[in-house]
């Protein structure tokens, strides 16, 4: 498909692997490890603030369902090349998929980290285990299933790296149905994460408690895919001195920006339906954490509004920022802050919780960092794709 | 010598006539003081014929801050005859309870026995000893608890404290301890044989003087003083209800369907992980199956252990010296979160205002350095 648009083919980045930066990384790194080894030997209380009450901290909340939610570039990018057909974006998909691999390999791991019985992980794929009417079995099934659909959509890059050229055509010709897969997955569980919150009932506030939960999750886990995608075609040229590919940038903006618009107006129509509206205005965290929420998502909307402005980077930029706290915001607000399961329950995150899912970003940064350096996976310059294509 | 050459031994035969008892039942009675002490069965027959024979030792039994619980469970052993066999096993000099002297009369024959069996007498302590403003919160006969004790001590040829209060301080020495109680050993400066529990079992006491009595020595002790016939095991390793502990089933509370049941008491604080006693091996009051604080249905208290009975609220759950139950069990009370601590607060805002700033200079940085890829002559797709 990329031949076709005669885009740059993907090249290594190549430079050093050794910097400050990623000595920083691996030192945030080596403290979530510690931290960790703590937890296998002396139990999950002994380094989280999880009780009975929140059964569920930020290693699930962030790591998981936010974490999940950041990784949908590859998703998101996928639908637009493969679903609708939009080639021009084909040289997004590598990157885009690279960040969705660490993200989604993470949360699997990160599962790991708060599962009390971490040793049982393996019933979630013993079908005699398998309790087929559970929200969570189907999370997980579906996440699972992803992550390895995703190692085998990203594995021409290795297959390319170690010259496995009659492997890659075998596998080119089943690649078809694993991007199909690859397509349909993130969407199933993306929504069934808002499913989860559903079968919470009342325990979750009015403000985010909505039927409608699987759609807004769903719609957020894509513009956020959009929304990541531009953050990190930012970062990778600011950090690897390449140049912005704005004429891409610019028109995925617009897409992403239709969907937000769609969302906002369902999830106010939402509200005034359900009669939850009166709740904002009650002098709550609820209610403030609420505004926060939706400040974050009006904002892209205001500032790309204007097509000038969808052409500043710098502006770009921030939108997509806002876009990805925003889509934080409401996964924590409906995960933790609206949830409440009874009087007298407390929960926020301990040091040592925050301290991994701060290592857990580091990975995330730092093996983005080692594989587009070493593996082909950012659109060539021009002058070196001309030397390969030719 | 058999166990059944002994029982026609004579000086049995004199020993019948002389206290009104069986010599079915003396064997008995010789036989439960070895088993207690985990000696072998030949061992009965020396029991038999040190008690039946030798002089009887003399002792010397004080009083200090105790409620007489260890004295009365003594003479309460259910034994019909045991009182008699005690005051026929030792020559009994001087207790306040059960003389029939008082004052001076009392004093006169403690410091006569004393004086006569000079390097020879028992010395038995129950009761702690006020340390507090030079001992005036316990005296007898004029003399201060820590003045008689050191007296007596002197020329004693054993000393052996009674109970938990002489043993380590016991109930006079709870926390805020306002007489400053110490136990027998603390003011003598070493470490003493003791017979902890509240009250403890006679037998153990018992056994420790007739195991003087057979071999001239006192029985082998732990670190603490403790004969480690009777307290070597935790009560937890030889509880009936220890099987319970193992599988989990545990009654929550008073009356509920577990308790009902038998099942394990550790939830409604039993400290018998964390006490060392032979309770559940040799049970009290002679009264057969399950005649023992946790035979009935009551937690342990932990009596015999220093810093567990009369410190650690009844309820408090035992600190488990041996093994974990399963952290799956439920607790008996869940924490319920701590919330937002002062170091998270901080760390979450340091996260935010790190991740807020890497973006404000990002998006500035964007706005002049980055080159754009404009894509002017970029292949419209085809």
């Amino acid at each position: 498909m990329s031949a076709s648009h005669n885009h740059p083919a993907p090249a290594p980045l190549g430079g050093p692997l050794v910097t400050p930066t990623t000595k920083l990384l691996a030192a945030l790194v080596a403290i979530a490890l510690v931290i960790l080894l703590v937890r296998f030997i002396f139990g999950i209380g002994a380094v989280t603030n999880i009780n009975d009450g929140y059964t569920w901290g930020i290693w699930v909340v962030y790591d998981v369902v936010i974490g999940s939610a950041f990784a949908c570039g590859g998703y998101s990018v996928a639908l637009l090349v493969y679903i609708f057909n939009k080639g021009e974006y084909h040289p997004m998909v590598r990157p885009a998929l690279l960040a969705s691999l660490f993200g989604y390999t993470l949360a699997g791991v990160g599962v790991i980290f708060d599962l009390g019985r971490y040793w049982n992980f393996w019933h979630i794929f013993w079908p005699g285990y398998a309790q087929p009417n559970s929200v969570m079995f189907e999370v997980a099934l579906c996440i699972s299933a992803y992550i390895i659909v995703m190692w085998l959509e990203f594995s021409p890059a290795f297959l390319e790296k170690f010259g496995k050229q009659d492997v890659k055509k075998k596998l080119n010709k089943l690649l078809f149905f694993i991007i199909a897969l690859g397509a349909l997955l993130p969407s199933m569980h993306q929504s069934s994460l808002g499913s989860l919150l559903v079968v919470f009932g009342y325990q979750v506030h009015p403000l985010w408690q909505s039927i409608l939960l699987p759609l807004f999750y769903l719609m957020t886990a894509i513009t956020i895919g959009f929304a990541v995608v531009i953050f990190e075609a930012c970062l990778s040229s600011s950090g690897f001195k390449r140049p912005l590919e704005m004429h891409l940038l610019g028109k995925l903006s617009k897409v992403m920006l239709g969907m937000l618009a769609v969302y906002l107006a369902l999830r106010v129509v939402d509200l005034v339906l359900r009669g939850a509206i009166g709740s904002m205005f009650s002098i709550s965290i609820e209610a403030l954490m609420f505004w926060i929420e939706m400040g974050l998502f009006i904002a892209p909307l205001v500032i790309l509004s204007k097509p000038a402005t969808r052409r500043n980077p710098s502006k770009l930029f921030i939108a997509a920022c806002c876009l990805m706290a925003a889509g934080f915001i409401l996964r924590i607000n409906s995960y933790l802050v609206g949830y409440e399961t009874g009087p007298g329950w407390h929960y926020f995150p301990s040091v040592p919780e925050i301290m991994v899912s701060i290592g857990m970003i580091a990975l995330e940064i730092l093996g983005y960092i080692v594989l587009v350096r070493y593996l082909p996976i950012l659109p060539g310059s021009n002058n070196s794709a001309i030397a390969t294509n030719k | 010598m058999s166990e059944n050459n002994i029982e026609n031994d004579e000086s049995i035969v004199a020993l019948e006539k002389r206290l009104g008892i069986s010599r079915r039942s003396f064997m008995q009675f010789c036989a439960a003081m070895a088993a207690t002490m985990g000696l072998p069965n030949d061992a009965v027959a020396a029991i038999a014929k040190a008690v039946a024979t030798k002089k009887r030792p003399s002792v010397i039994w004080l009083h200090f801050q105790e409620c007489t619980g260890c004295t009365e469970s003594l003479l309460r052993a259910e034994h019909p005859t045991l009182e008699k066999l005690i005051l026929d096993v030792i020559s009994l000099d001087y207790h306040e309870t059960l003389f029939a002297a008082a004052g001076h009369q009392a004093e006169a024959a403690r410091r006569s026995a004393m004086k006569a069996n000079k390097g020879k007498y028992i010395l038995v302590v129950e009761g702690a000893i006020p340390t507090k403003d030079n001992g005036i919160y316990c005296k007898i006969g004029g003399q201060t608890a820590i003045e008689m004790l050191k007296e007596c001590a002197a020329d004693a040829a054993a000393v052996i404290a009674i109970g938990s209060c002489a043993s380590w301080g016991g109930m006079p020495s709870t926390p805020p301890n306002p007489t400053g109680s110490v136990s027998a050993g603390e003011i003598l400066g070493k470490v003493i044989p003791n017979i902890p529990g509240c009250p403890p079992n006679p037998y153990n006491f018992l056994s420790t003087v007739v195991h003087f009595l057979t071999f001239g020595k006192l029985p082998e002790v732990d670190a603490i003083g403790r004969p480690k016939f009777a307290y070597s095991r935790l009560i937890h390793e030889n509880c009936e209800r220890r099987a319970h502990f193992d599988a989990g089933r545990f009654a929550m509370e008073f009356g509920d369907e577990g308790h009902r049941k038998g099942y394990c008491l550790y939830k409604l604080g039993c400290k018998g992980p964390e006490t060392y006693a032979n309770c559940p091996a040799i049970l009290f009051g002679d009264v057969g199956n399950a005649s023992w604080p946790v035979g009935t249905g009551h937690p342990c208290i932990g009596c015999t252990e220093k810093g567990v009975a009369f410190t650690k609220p009844i309820h408090e759950l035992a600190v488990l010296k041996t093994i974990s139950p399963p952290v799956g069990l439920p607790r008996i009370i869940e924490e319920q979160g701590v919330g937002v601590t002062l170091g998270a607060a901080v760390l979450t805002a340091a996260v935010a205002g790190a991740a807020f700033g890497a973006g404000k200079k990002m998006a500035e940085n964007l706005g002049k350095n980055v080159k754009l890829d404009e894509g002017h002559d970029e292949r419209t797709p085809s």
